[in-house]
């Protein structure tokens, strides 16, 4: 890792990275999230960036990470705010104005978006935010490209003055591949912003920004055009638009020398000119885009109505999922390699608690208190103990988003639902569930908040939390009754003793909070082989 | 040159060290490479796999197309069989003998060698029994490796020189270890 002048063999997630500090980065900002953690994790570990103090701390949420990187950039200097695509919409208060105001040092957004939903709540696309704040928006198509776009990124995020969007999938975050790096530039010296009135959105200021940001987009645009890549192979030949990987999946089917017309995409806004070059020497036009038809929405405004265009909106390609080999294979028309059918005996193996998991104990005790309360509802939110929605336990009715368990339980209590009870993780409680706790303490809400204090971010490999030995006194400093928040440790020999208090809590009409706490066993096993090492 | 390589298990049964060991290996020998792998949620125990492509000419799509995998190499038998759609007709199974059973409805062992019956190249090894037998437990995963050598193309030698850089931070005893390892499994094709 010290020689990162030679190839290296990266996550796409770890050539983003690496660009970054390679590009003068001086802060990292985020909060753990799949398929984006990786980004984080490698500025953390990796030398120069010690050497150099670049911050790399996690952040509560994503909203506070996308403010403290403005702030970085206010001051001067190149700041990089990552997150999966739903801790954008977390962000997406400070992530939008963050183009309304306008950037000092470089600012990019790296945000990895998850089809298919490996390990999401839902599919959404992007680049549609990119959109409607009007920011420059990247999309690489190889590992390489994620690593030379960070430079490019922040050269024309300080040039443009605006935030550059840069969105990847999860097949190029979490996707290895060779990648050569060249050198690293310095830091930029600090250099605090002047002109307050870019800053201050007020009304009067606001308005001005905007019809400056408005007015940049055709130099967006122009910009977009001088880096789409067309090539046009010959008159009347079918005609495709790829989009970010979706060129990869192309190009496996077709090869170098097939007879088609390209246009490659890497950078919105998109380039209508190239797609209206492109549609008057091609028979049709397929586009191929990885999460949403976001391309192709627009692709249908741009070219004349005689023009077919196909994609996942026409059903050429499936409305859902991510793009593979084989999906893009269909679109284009080739016919299927013969493949064997999946074998009858094989049976889905879904994900499940760890075994000696505090998660598992709190379910298991919980579920037989909530067999002696008919009506009761278990809300619960995000993070590994979510799988105790699966088989044996089947122990929760919601998961949502970051912190909708408490203020579900308090819109249930306000309805008149008996018993509400939320199960929420320790880092999901600091993230977004603190403001819902006062929502119910001012409310003398009558539900019963278990926060399952495992004192780490497990689901994503067990990052740091940001409220560990705290959550007592932050409940207790929001206004929850010293006498109901009781902290508990999960272990079989406590399990009548938890029993009892979550009765008792459950008859009490306000709000109570129980902290079973026990230590994380993947990041206690990891714990311990260091120290046997 | 170009083996496509479908790398799959049960979530911490080590897929991703194999991985890393030959990742390294085509790096040493000038070969591109590109390795998808899934975190998150499904390493809980779920089933993971990892679509692993070296070859001497560039590599396209991160993800291996239906019926082009030339090795299937799991650390679980019905692992296995989940990924044969991608099985290339002339593609090798090498895979761990040994059920990983953490779920009800597990198949019993006849049903899955009546699926292996219907392959053509299937090679199953206990990797656990020669691990535990040598002492080596913590290594299964680099035996199914040694196994596979052949099949994916790269010399013994280049992997056995990986494996001694991948755990060089561990000590000479696991690089030992795991050289054992390597070498069992190779053994076990002769």
């Amino acid at each position: 890792m010290n020689n990162d002048k030679k190839k290296n063999l990266l996550l796409g997630d770890q050539a983003i990275a690496l660009g970054a500090i390679n590009a003068g980065l001086s802060g990292v900002y985020a909060y753990p999230g799949t398929p984006s953690t990786e980004i984080t994790e490698y500025i953390q570990e990796h030398p120069l960036a010690k050497e150099r103090g670049i911050h790399s701390k996690w952040c509560t949420n994503e909203k506070t990470a996308m403010e403290a990187a403005l702030g970085m950039s206010y001051a001067g200097k190149r700041a990089l705010v990552c997150m999966k695509h739903v801790g954008l919409n977390v962000a997406a208060d400070a992530f939008v104005n963050s183009a309304m105001t306008g950037v000092n040092g470089g600012l990019i957004v790296v945000v990895a978006d998850d089809p298919s939903m490996h390990s999401s709540q839902n599919e959404q696309d992007s680049r549609f935010y990119g959109k409607f704040a009007m920011m420059p928006t990247l999309e690489p198509s190889s590992q390489q490209e994620a690593y030379d776009m960070m430079k490019y990124a922040y050269d024309l995020s300080e040039k443009m003055r605006l935030p550059v969007l840069m969105r990847v999938v999860t097949r190029m975050a979490h996707s290895r591949a060779v990648v050569e790096c060249d050198e690293t530039i310095n830091e930029n010296p600090l250099n605090p912003a002047e002109n307050r009135a870019d800053w201050v959105l007020l009304p009067v200021n606001a308005r001005r920004r905007n019809i400056e940001v408005i007015n940049q987009q055709e130099e967006l645009k122009r910009l977009s055009e001088e880096h789409a890549r067309l090539t046009i192979k010959g008159k009347g030949l079918p005609g495709i638009i790829t989009c970010g990987i979706a060129y990869n999946y192309v190009m496996e089917n077709i090869g170098d020398d097939a007879n088609y017309n390209i246009l490659k995409i890497n950078q919105y806004p998109l380039p209508a000119k190239a797609i209206s070059e492109l549609a008057e020497n091609s028979s049709e036009i397929l586009v191929a885009e990885d999460g949403q038809p976001f391309a192709e929405e627009q692709i249908l405004g741009i070219l004349p109505h005689a023009v077919t265009v196909k994609g996942r909106l026409s059903g050429a390609l499936p409305r859902t999922g991510e793009l593979d080999p084989d999906n893009v294979r269909a679109a284009l028309g080739i016919p299927p390699r013969p493949a064997n059918t999946k074998p009858e005996a094989v049976v889905p193996r879904p994900p499940a608690l760890c075994q000696g998991c505090g998660h598992r104990d709190v379910y298991e005790i919980l579920n037989n208190v909530i067999k002696e309360y008919p009506g009761a509802r278990v809300f619960s939110d995000i993070g590994c103990y979510t799988l105790g929605a699966l088989p044996p336990f089947r122990a929760i009715d919601s998961c949502v988003d970051m912190g909708a368990s408490i203020t579900m339980a308090k819109g249930a209590a306000d309805a008149g639902l008996a018993y509400p009870v939320a199960v929420i993780g320790d880092s999901t409680f600091t993230h977004s569930g603190i403001t819902g706790l006062l929502d119910a303490v001012n409310s003398n809400s009558p539900i019963t908040v278990i926060i399952s204090d495992n004192l780490t971010t497990a689901m994503t490999g067990g990052q740091d939390s940001a409220g560990t030995n705290r959550l007592e006194s932050i409940c207790l400093g929001i206004g929850v009754e010293k006498e109901h928040v009781k902290t508990v440790v999960p272990i079989p020999s406590n399990h009548a003793e938890i029993a009892d208090i979550i009765r008792g809590e459950l008859a009490y009409k306000g709000v109570s909070v129980i902290i079973p706490r026990r230590e994380c066993i993947q990041t206690l096993r990891r714990k311990n082989k260091k120290q046997n090492a | 040159m170009k083996t496509d390589i479908i790398l799959s298990g049960v979530g911490g049964q080590g897929i991703l060290s194999i991985a890393t060991i030959i990742g390294d290996a085509a790096l040493s020998e000038g070969l591109q490479i590109k390795q998808a792998e899934v975190h998150g949620m499904s390493q809980r125990g779920g089933d993971v796999q990892s679509n692993l492509r070296i070859s001497s000419e560039a590599i396209k799509s991160d993800l291996i197309p239906l019926a082009s995998a030339d090795v299937i190499l799991s650390l679980e038998p019905m692992e296995a069989l989940r990924y044969v759609p991608y099985l290339a007709p002339e593609g090798w199974i090498i895979t761990s003998s040994k059920p990983f059973i953490n779920i009800p409805a597990y198949p019993d062992e006849a049903a899955l060698q009546a699926e292996f019956a219907k392959l053509k190249h299937v090679v199953q090894i206990d990797v656990e029994g020669i691990a535990a037998e040598n002492k080596i437990n913590k290594s299964a995963n680099v035996i199914l490796l040694g196994g596979a050598i052949d099949a994916i193309g790269l010399p013994y030698d280049t992997v056995a020189a990986s494996v001694r850089r991948i755990f060089a931070a561990k000590g000479e005893k696991v690089i030992e270890q795991n050289l054992t390892a390597l070498r069992l499994g190779y053994e076990t094709k002769k």
